[in-house]
């Protein structure tokens, strides 16, 4: 079988077929990419996975990037992006252009009042999760809250935050080996 | 014209958007609802309940579905709106698409160094930072009502709130679950 069209269906069930988004997705993208493709071998897929987690965008494109790109260059990228991004593409857009029918609804109109409070509740929950693995302490806890803050009361944009944080990191990271 | 500042919107989201799906969203928030007045409060939050219950990453759902609802609420038609998602899909996925194929092509063995690790550093209590701005912006009346606006709604939601909170940290619940028993709450209770 053509390796693009194999590649674009392997990202394809892979997007289909997730819930839960990034993380949830991890076991599932080893078992196709290393475990019966392999396209990929186990160490090499636990460095990719490193790297795509802590560049930017989302997670499961970055993996579908690198490795398209280790199997066919930028064709086979595009074509491993394509395969995970289209299954959501297609179902929110056949959602987004019927739901706006039923949003009026009554009954649909009250279940959203009950899901709207716990939305908020599971973007809550990540943030508790994450500033326990990013190991916060009296000298780092500042960062989040101030960042937080400016956000939240001033409007400050996120970009701004992440920029300050990125270049607080490098400047803090070259001043602690050279005093070493 | 709104294609042109979807793109750019969503373009400047992907290549920002550090720390997954959740760190994504205060961004998609900030530039959508607080910059560009695309979205409300309320439509923003029921576009990310929608993004948890479909399969897919998070970001990818939540981008396709604000790029519709955006060129919808400017009043366009239908296809209109399509090509608004797909703008917006599309705007996020670039930079990933550049920035991992530049990295697969030259930097890989630089990702390991010391400086960049401590710029990934620097970024991780920061993203704790917007996704709890994420979750302090979406506190609003849109989604809990007030006490003074409708009393019982709001308590009600307060409690599911808790409920939700509790449910999927401490007893690991999953979160689709507690959506849908939200919902079943919202229903009986807020109807």
């Amino acid at each position: 079988m053509n390796i693009y069209w194999q590649a674009f269906k392997t990202f394809f069930k892979i997007g289909m077929f997730t819930l839960g988004g990034g993380y949830a997705m991890i076991p599932i993208i080893q078992a196709e990419v290393v475990d019966k493709h392999e396209w990929v071998d186990k160490k090499e897929f636990l460095d990719l996975i490193a790297i795509a987690q802590s560049c930017p965008g989302v997670f499961a494109i970055n993996i579908s990037i690198f490795i398209g790109y280790k199997l066919r260059k930028t064709a086979g990228a595009i074509y491993c992006a394509l395969g995970t991004a289209l299954p959501s593409f297609l179902i929110i857009l056949t959602i987004a252009m019927f739901f706006h029918q039923f949003q009026d609804n009554p009954v649909v109109a009250a279940m959203f009042r009950g899901i709207r409070p716990a939305v908020v509740a599971l973007i809550a929950v990540p943030t508790v999760k994450l500033a326990i693995t990013a190991k916060l302490n009296r000298y780092t806890c500042w960062i989040p809250l101030v960042g937080a803050l400016l956000i939240w009361l001033m409007g400050v944009s996120p970009i701004y935050i992440i920029f300050a944080a990125g270049i607080g990191g490098y400047l803090y990271g070259k001043l602690a080996r050279q005093t070493k | 014209m709104i294609y042109f500042y979807l793109f750019i919107t969503f373009f400047k989201i992907g290549l920002f958007g550090f720390g997954g799906g959740y760190g994504m969203l205060s961004l998609i928030q900030h530039e959508t609802v607080e910059r560009w007045h695309w979205l409300n409060s309320a439509e923003f939050t029921d576009i990310v309940a929608i993004s948890q219950m479909t399969p897919g990453p998070i970001g990818i759902n939540s981008a396709t579905y604000a790029g519709y609802q955006a060129v919808a609420n400017a009043g366009y038609s239908m296809p209109m709106a399509v090509l608004g998602s797909a703008t917006a899909t599309f705007a996020l996925v670039l930079p990933s698409l550049i920035l991992m194929i530049l990295i697969s092509k030259m930097f890989l063995k630089y990702m390991k160094t010391r400086s960049v690790q401590s710029v990934f550093e620097g970024l991780r209590p920061a993203v704790v930072g917007l996704l709890a701005a994420a979750t302090l912006l979406l506190c609003t009346k849109e989604n809990f009502s007030a006490p003074s606006d409708n009393t019982w709604q709001f308590w009600i939601s307060v409690l599911l709130f808790v409920a939700t909170f509790i449910g999927t940290l401490i007893f690991k619940i999953n979160p689709i679950k507690m959506i849908v028993m939200s919902a079943f709450a919202g229903l009986l209770l807020l109807y």
